[in-house]
């Protein structure tokens, strides 16, 4: 237990928490209140009349089937950006772990595609891939794959996607892996080689239990990355298409509220997303104190 | 079990630095051998070297009839103790001595026999085996660490400074426990440590080593009586030996100390009179005496330790800090004169310039 410590009452801690709680009020609290409060209004397109209809938004949403596939659709995505990415991850990390020369060099390379901003990375992806002007979709089709459309093609389009946020945050996840791995103690993985293992199954039963606290806390900040950070990526490369295809929750917010200007439908989608990162981070605060003791 | 064979071993580092210069030892089936220096002298890198830790720079190491220098850890059937125990943090204790009989495809039932039987030579509890490590304390971790070696049933045990981790007592408790276990199994045993006492009262050998070469090679008792070198000298027995600079007598049958004491030498002749030599003497060869040949220290201070008492003092004119231990308890004081003797079987003569005994 810490022992609580007395000071006299003063003035100067409020002084000096204020323009973080300014800044939080003005960029978070006020927001977000306007879009619970939007949430329960209905406007039409042109902003001419406003009624109050307390939750007659998200019933409309819970019974539209369109926006139950967006649902859908996100957790495939977000699931598939976390398992992508992390095992890429991973196996980046364990390669870098036993990296002897240039280990700087080659620990910074793999960290630039994270200052990639998402709409960059959207393009660049978007025109590797391009049915008509990538050179990748040039070599689906020397593989004799002619058939490449992401533009065209729902699910082509949806791996895309997938491959492009899941590259932007292999770098982060590689950090993570990798100052997890080295703070398992080299003793460890000796006393391992020595009991008999060899190094697939010493990176199985020692390595890998040993980081997951860190691929859970990675898993988590995956899945709200992939929520909510891929929109650019999004956007930049197939705009939610081909017919809805790729269309995820935040992307449903933008295109229903900025787009349709079905502001209180928009309002209230922004809101369960809300719901849904405050749960996430609830959870990893419940379960990421579980560390494991070296 | 297995002999251990060291041949001209050498480890040299990517960075040019060499670690140990040239190691030659051979161990006997059963034999426990201490491996002992101070820090950074190379001993827990040769130990590394017989379990595969390390790669061999030159010379051969053979466990057994076989040269292992190319082999796995895994393939050269050794069992070793690490100083800070490396336990499985995520896995029970039972899983933490099964780990290794498991990977060997070794059946359930086996297992769980050669566990429990570890458990009970450890003195482990079956509830203690469901544990983690770190519900346990380090006395207990220590023993898992041993039982994780005994379980393999190794021919070879290697220990790497098992107890340093443990508060004084303990370690003293596991010294013992160690020996005796040692002694029931009969599994030759290297043990690395930089406890000169934990090294005297385990090993049948020791083998002291300094700066990555080998300083003196034997059992505990020749090198507490015909220490190798001064280096060996200072650093076998406690309290340390002490030194003075001194030279040989004009009839080379003694030698004198700066402050004009001179000390009767045993009979062995060929010492050229006016050598400058380094004298030792343990400080518990500094007896006391009524005779008229006697050299007097001069009191400084007195510690009483009960069993014992040890005396700080200097001869006459000589700086030199000397310490007498005497037995019981002693009425000196600072300030006295200590008249004293030492039988010349127990002067130890070191060459000043090489370290080497004389």
């Amino acid at each position: 237990m810490l022992k609580r410590v007395h000071f006299p009452p003063s003035v100067l801690p409020y002084l000096l928490v204020a323009p973080q709680v300014a800044i939080t009020i003005v960029f978070f609290i006020w927001p977000a209140s306007q879009a619970l409060y939007q949430s329960l209004l209905l406007e039409d397109a042109f902003g001419l009349s406003t009624k109050f209809v307390w939750f007659e938004n998200f019933t409309a949403l819970f019974s539209d089937d369109q926006y139950l596939d967006a649902f859908k659709r996100t957790f495939v995505f977000s699931l598939s950006v976390a398992v992508v990415s992390m095992s890429a991850a991973l196996l980046l990390a364990v390669m870098a772990d036993r990296v002897i020369k240039g280990t700087t060099a080659y620990r910074t390379l793999l960290i630039w595609p994270y200052a990639v901003a998402p709409a960059v990375a959207g393009a660049l992806w978007m025109f590797l891939f391009d049915p008509t002007l990538g050179i990748v979709a040039y070599v689906f089709d020397m593989l004799g794959y002619t058939s490449w459309n992401f533009r065209l093609n729902g699910n082509e389009a949806m791996v895309l996607v997938v491959l492009a946020a899941a590259w932007k945050q292999i770098s982060y996840n590689f950090l993570f892996f990798l100052a997890g791995m080295q703070a398992i103690p080299k003793s460890l993985i000796e006393a391992a080689a020595i009991d008999g293992a060899g190094p697939g199954r010493r990176f199985w039963t020692i390595v890998f239990p040993l980081l997951s606290p860190t691929t859970f806390f990675l898993l988590v900040i995956n899945m709200v990355y992939a929520f909510f950070e891929t929109f650019g990526i999004i956007h930049a490369v197939t705009k939610g298409g081909p017919a809805k295809a790729t269309e995820i929750l935040v992307f449903k917010v933008y295109n229903d509220g900025f787009v349709g200007l079905d502001l209180g439908s928009s309002a209230a989608q922004s809101v369960i997303l809300m719901a849904i990162v405050i749960g996430l981070t609830v959870i990893q605060f419940r379960y990421i104190e579980r560390k494991v003791e070296y | 079990m297995a002999q251990v064979e060291i041949k001209g071993v050498e480890k040299v580092y990517p960075n040019g630095f060499k670690a140990i210069h040239g190691v030659d030892i051979d161990i006997a089936e059963g034999e426990f051998v201490v491996l002992v220096g101070p820090s950074g002298c190379g001993k827990s890198t040769l130990l590394r070297m017989v379990a595969g830790l390390e790669r061999v720079t030159a010379g051969t190491i053979r466990i057994g009839e076989r040269v292992v220098n190319d082999l796995e850890p895994a393939q050269r059937d050794i069992a070793m103790v690490f100083q800070n125990y490396a336990l499985y943090p995520h896995m029970s204790v039972f899983n933490n001595m099964a780990y290794g009989l498991k990977i060997r495809g070794m059946s359930k039932a086996e297992i769980a026999d050669r566990v429990q039987k570890a458990a009970e030579i450890l003195e482990l509890s079956s509830e203690q085996l469901t544990r983690r490590p770190n519900q346990l304390s380090g006395g207990q971790r220590q023993r898992v660490a041993m039982g994780r070696a005994i379980v393999r049933e190794p021919s070879v045990f290697l220990f790497d400074e098992p107890l340093s981790n443990l508060d004084a007592k303990l370690r003293v408790q596991m010294r013992v426990e160690i020996k005796k276990l040692q002694e029931r199994l009969g599994i030759t045993s290297i043990y690395v440590t930089h406890d000169q006492v934990e090294a005297m009262t385990l090993g049948h050998r020791l083998m002291v080593l300094n700066e990555g070469n080998v300083e003196q090679l034997g059992t505990p008792i020749e090198l507490y009586e015909k220490p190798a070198s001064q280096f060996v000298a200072g650093f076998i027995g406690s309290p340390s030996m002490n030194f003075m600079d001194a030279r040989i007598g004009a009839g080379g049958d003694t030698v004198e100390l700066p402050g004009g004491v001179s000390l009767p030498l045993d009979g062995a002749g060929g010492r050229e009179p006016g050598r400058a030599v380094v004298l030792g003497i343990r400080p518990e060869h500094l007896e006391a005496t009524t005779g008229s040949d006697v050299a007097s220290l001069r009191v400084d201070l007195v510690e009483l330790l009960g069993a014992d008492t040890l005396i700080h003092g200097h001869f006459g004119d000589d700086k030199a800090d000397m310490t007498v231990r005497l037995q019981g308890t002693s009425t000196l004081r600072p300030g006295d004169l200590y008249p004293c003797a030492v039988d010349p079987a127990h002067l130890h003569l070191f060459d000043p310039d090489s370290g080497r005994r004389i």
